[in-house]
């Protein structure tokens, strides 16, 4: 059979065009390299528009205190210093330069009283720290630097006459393989979704941007792009991802009804008298508060509820114990028969407070159920349960230039697909600046080591027709089985077994119920033709989120301990040893997930000189602390 | 736990298409994107919808429901009369992919010929200073989610390809307005350019495009009429103004943009000299609709009592009886797919 391609060629093909993307587009153009921008969507319809709370970079425009050595400290504890120290220092020097950069773009963020750039407090910063536009900072992210693109296609066209002379966007394409010439990247493989003709992009630098893979679980907050695309990518190409165990959850997102599911409910609804109930209308926080916490915690709902109006007398709620135990406690309920219907607990507020008092205690909250679901939370419960939102884990990365390591080369990565830099758990506002900071960089040295090389790789006839015969295998199996169930059937594994709290038994279950899924998905089929087919695309992407599922499920039975976005029940401490270990995943020439330890890279001694002792020894081993020690000795001489 | 809803989605391509019958299941606190997603999973894999945040801040799930066009993942199932039949049929002003999805090239096409902002010289990152007071003007036009219903709803093009070639719309309009607006911008001739070339002057302020606007942008009271009246302050004096009022059209040199396109003209010169996107794509410039004024009386004047006439602008394309969204049931729907004559 022969099909049609379409072939182009580019100096670097940015695969993405979220906020990294972008950014990493932008960089690779003013380098002067002809560059290509791959959009799953249309342009700038890209997930970073989710993006509510702000851009965390330490311009101390609100505090003068901050600095990028505050950052950087939050960012480590956030952590729990498991994160690249590099790249978390990298992120804290240069987040404010990227942010003043974007006012030259156009983008309009909130201000102080001196017109300066406003900041907003946010948990985990210890100054007002997030540049903002309202609860939109995301979108105006996005906005802006799509209108930079535009601008500077306008400046190709003043001087070309063709607005795509150096940069194009191509919206609504998907890139199903890469292609490498040895171990050198060659190209990109894909296909218009609006025609379903294939491309070929002949390039020897590729940026991934593709962001996470929520979509692999039940209940999330990602759109039907977080496939995990670009994780799949590298690993076929050669790369290896890091941190893949650690995704992070909200304890209560919406689980129905489902025209808000995954939306999630700000625990300040807890905070101002919200309590969980199982479908036993019994209030169960009261039978999960860990030893620990008894003492601070109330025991019977009469203190619990006299806490809210007198909380020096009272002992708290234990709605309020911290996030992970509160999801544990879901998580247990449900399992045990007790949960809603759609598998969550009820969120109470319309029976503890008056609807007046609701609505203006939480105005938003309350907008925006009225407004998307009908549900009136004055009137009614929500049903919640967790919900994954956004993956710690992903490309394994050198923090500088942000190249793939591995076997490949001219591969690099930036935003949600990279890892490292978040360690175990992210901190609200450090994804904006992350995706700035590090897609400027991923262009920059995409460009130059496309400048670098003496001869251009070559793509094989070969590959592509395999890629081909890949991409069309689904159409030819009209009668498999349908992708819509599989993708459920995945959903409900990862959802079920390898969520928010996790044990051995379940995630070996997990693990063998992948190997069913993955001879099931072998044979998914997709009817219909090729133009703009929606069942077609999903059966596609249904390998890449498999793989990227097998390497999160792995690397969760691997790490016996708890740590951010990782809880082992059977585990439920944080263990200093395994935080000087990695684990690191890669493909094996069979394709199977392989999956290795690998140790974490030692901060440099000015770095770890910011932090005291004290809470150093909560993370760091005795071998460790002793080192620090020394090094605080040899300094005091 | 769900009812059996009656739904009628058109499905086609560019070749053509028509409007199919499903019955779906309905589960309390759905909204129409949810169906949409159920019958790709039950009834119709192949189903094509453009969707991506189901929050309503994407603007992507854009599409016309019962005739009203509306985001999918923002019309909830409970707005809808219990036996009531839902009918979902693509953009009416873009041109047809497949299904529900639309060509919307002519929007980025648009934003791409207007100037993006100019950045103050001499003024170093880091360095710029607003006030909150003076930015929220142009934020509220940066809220615009680039969903696209005013542009499909805005009936200088809706049903009128020919239009596409001169004028840009109210997505482009506020985009010129917020760079107006914009404290630092050092560009001082967005109003005259929107007026120019991206045809503002189109614009007879039906309200339409604010009406669908999921984001509740006030496009036309705080962005178009704040843009004509100053071009209007600019072009305008009221002894020019008192001329048009006495003398007949034809004595007038100052005619409607589209015949006098010559640069400084200060007219609406279109941005190409052809269509630019899907259908329209190649048309020459036409100028089948042109703005429209106030009516004249049989001696070619104008009344000067204009003022008081019970529109402002020209009629609805619709008819003056027409009102949204439409009876549910059994309208017909064709896609305007002008190239599908010229095969006969």
């Amino acid at each position: 059979m022969t099909t049609r391609i379409e072939r182009h060629h580019y100096d670097v093909v940015v695969i993405g065009a979220g906020g990294a993307g972008l950014r990493a587009a932008i960089e690779a153009r003013l380098a002067g390299k002809r560059t290509a921008i791959i959009s799953k969507s249309l342009f700038g319809k890209a997930h970073t528009v989710m993006a509510e709370g702000g851009a965390a970079a330490a311009m101390g425009n609100v505090n003068s205190r901050d600095n990028w050595m505050v950052h950087f400290r939050d960012t480590m504890r956030g952590g729990k210093f498991l994160n690249n120290f590099r790249m978390a220092e990298l992120h804290a020097k240069e987040a404010p330069e990227r942010i003043w950069e974007l006012e030259t773009y156009g983008a309009l963020f909130d201000r102080t009283k001196d017109g300066k750039i406003s900041q907003r407090n946010f948990g985990g910063h210890e100054y007002p720290r997030l540049a903002h536009v309202g609860d939109r900072t995301g979108l105006e992210l996005i906005r802006t630097l799509q209108q930079k693109i535009v601008s500077l296609q306008q400046e190709d066209f003043a001087e070309t006459g063709n607005y795509e002379a150096k940069i194009r966007v191509f919206a609504e394409t998907t890139i199903t393989e890469l292609l490498l010439d040895g171990d050198r990247i060659a190209g990109a493989f894909g296909y218009y979704r609006e025609s379903g003709e294939f491309i070929l992009l002949e390039a020897p630098a590729v940026v991934l941007a593709t962001g996470g893979v929520g979509r692999s679980y039940k209940v999330t907050s990602n759109s039907w792009e977080y496939t995990g695309d670009g994780h799949a990518l590298a690993l076929r190409a050669g790369a290896t991802l890091i941190n893949m165990e650690f995704l992070q959850f909200h304890p209560t997102g919406m689980v129905w009804p489902p025209s808000v599911k995954g939306i999630l409910v700000t625990e300040s609804v807890r905070g101002d008298g919200g309590v969980l109930r199982n479908s036993d209308g019994k209030r169960f926080m009261f039978d999960y508060v860990p030893d620990v916490f008894r003492k601070q915690y109330a025991e019977t709902e009469e203190e619990a509820d006299r806490w809210y109006t007198d909380p020096d007398n009272n002992r708290r709620p234990p709605e309020l114990l911290p996030r992970d135990e509160v999801a544990r406690a879901i998580n247990s309920e449900v399992k045990a028969g007790r949960g809603t219907p759609a598998g969550g607990v009820y969120l109470d507020v319309s029976s503890r407070m008056p609807a007046e008092v609701i609505i203006r205690r939480l105005p938003s909250m309350h907008h925006q159920f009225k407004e998307l679901a009908d549900v009136d939370i004055t009137k009614e419960p929500m049903e919640v349960g967790p919900t994954c939102h956004y993956v710690m884990g992903g490309v394994e990365v050198e923090p500088d230039s942000t190249a793939a390591f591995g076997r490949v080369a001219g591969l690099f990565a930036a935003g949600e697909v990279s890892g490292g830099m978040h360690g175990s758990n992210r901190l609200g506002g450090n994804s904006l600046s992350d995706l700035l900071v590090f897609g400027k960089r991923a262009g920059e040295h995409a460009a130059s080591y496309a400048d670098g090389l003496s001869r251009r790789p070559k793509v094989s006839t070969a590959d592509v027709e395999a890629a081909v015969d890949t991409a069309l295998a689904p159409l030819q199996r009209q009668s498999g089985e349908n992708p819509y169930t599989l993708q459920q059937d995945l959903q409900a594994v990862m959802g079920d077994l390898v969520g928010i709290i996790r044990r051995a038994g379940e995630l070996t279950d997990a693990l063998k119920r992948l190997q069913e899924l993955k001879l099931r998905v072998a044979n998914v089929g997709a009817t219909g033709g090729r133009r703009y087919n929606p069942g077609w695309h999903l059966a596609i992407d249904l390998r890449n989120m498999l793989i990227v599922s097998e390497c999160t499920a792995k690397a969760a039975l691997e790490r016996e301990e708890s740590r951010g976005g990782h809880t082992r029940e059977d585990y439920p401490a944080m263990d200093p040893q395994w935080r000087r270990v990695n684990l690191v995943c890669s493909l094996d020439d069979d394709g199977d997930v392989h999956l290795e330890r690998k140790p974490l890279p030692t901060m440099r001694p000015e770095l770890i000189g910011l932090f005291d002792r004290a809470e150093l020894a909560k993370y760091l081993t005795d071998d460790e602390l002793a080192g620090f020690d020394a090094l605080a000795e040899t300094e005091a001489k | 736990m769900g009812t059996k809803r009656h739904f009628r989605v058109w499905r086609g391509d560019s070749a053509g298409g028509e409007i199919q019958d499903y019955d779906v299941e309905v589960n309390e606190g759905e909204v129409v994107l949810d169906i949409i997603h159920r019958l790709q999973a039950t009834q119709a894999p192949d189903l094509a919808c453009r969707w991506n945040c189901k929050a309503g801040k994407c603007g992507s799930c854009s599409m016309e429901i019962n005739g009203m066009p509306r985001l999918g993942c923002m019309t909830r199932m409970s707005t809808f009369e219990e036996q009531e039949t839902v009918t979902i049929t693509p953009l009416r002003t873009f041109p047809v992919i497949r299904d529900l999805v639309t060509d919307v090239t002519f929007n980025y096409q648009k934003a791409r010929e207007t100037p993006a902002f100019a950045p103050p010289a001499g003024v170093a990152p880091g360095q710029y200073r607003m006030q909150q007071v003076d930015v929220e003007r142009s934020q509220e036009f940066r809220k615009c989610i680039e969903c696209f219903l005013c542009q499909n709803t805005c009936h200088v093009v809706r049903d009128h390809e020919e239009n596409k070639n001169a004028f840009s719309g109210p997505r482009v309009f506020i985009r010129a307005a917020e760079l107006d607006m914009h404290p630092l911008d050092a560009r001082s001739d967005r109003k005259e350019h929107a007026q120019a070339h991206q045809g503002l002057g189109y614009c007879n302020i039906t309200k339409c495009c604010t009406e669908v606007c999921p984001e509740h942008i006030k496009i036309t009271d705080n962005a178009i009429i704040p843009m004509k009246e100053r071009v209007v302050d600019r072009r305008f004096d009221p002894l020019v103004w008192l001329g048009r009022k006495i003398f007949r059209r034809d004595e007038l040199e100052n005619q409607p943009a589209h015949t006098a396109a010559g640069p400084g003209s200060g007219s609406m010169a279109p941005s190409t000299s052809t269509g630019v996107t899907g259908v329209a794509a190649g048309t020459p410039f036409s100028s089948a609709r042109q703005p429209e004024g106030p009516p004249v009386r049989s001696d070619g004047r104008m009344d000067v009592a204009e003022m008081v006439l019970p529109h402002q602008g020209g009629p609805s394309p619709f008819g003056d009886d027409q009102n949204f969204p439409l009876p549910p049931g059994h309208f017909t729907y064709n896609h305007p797919a002008p190239e599908k004559d010229d095969k006969h």
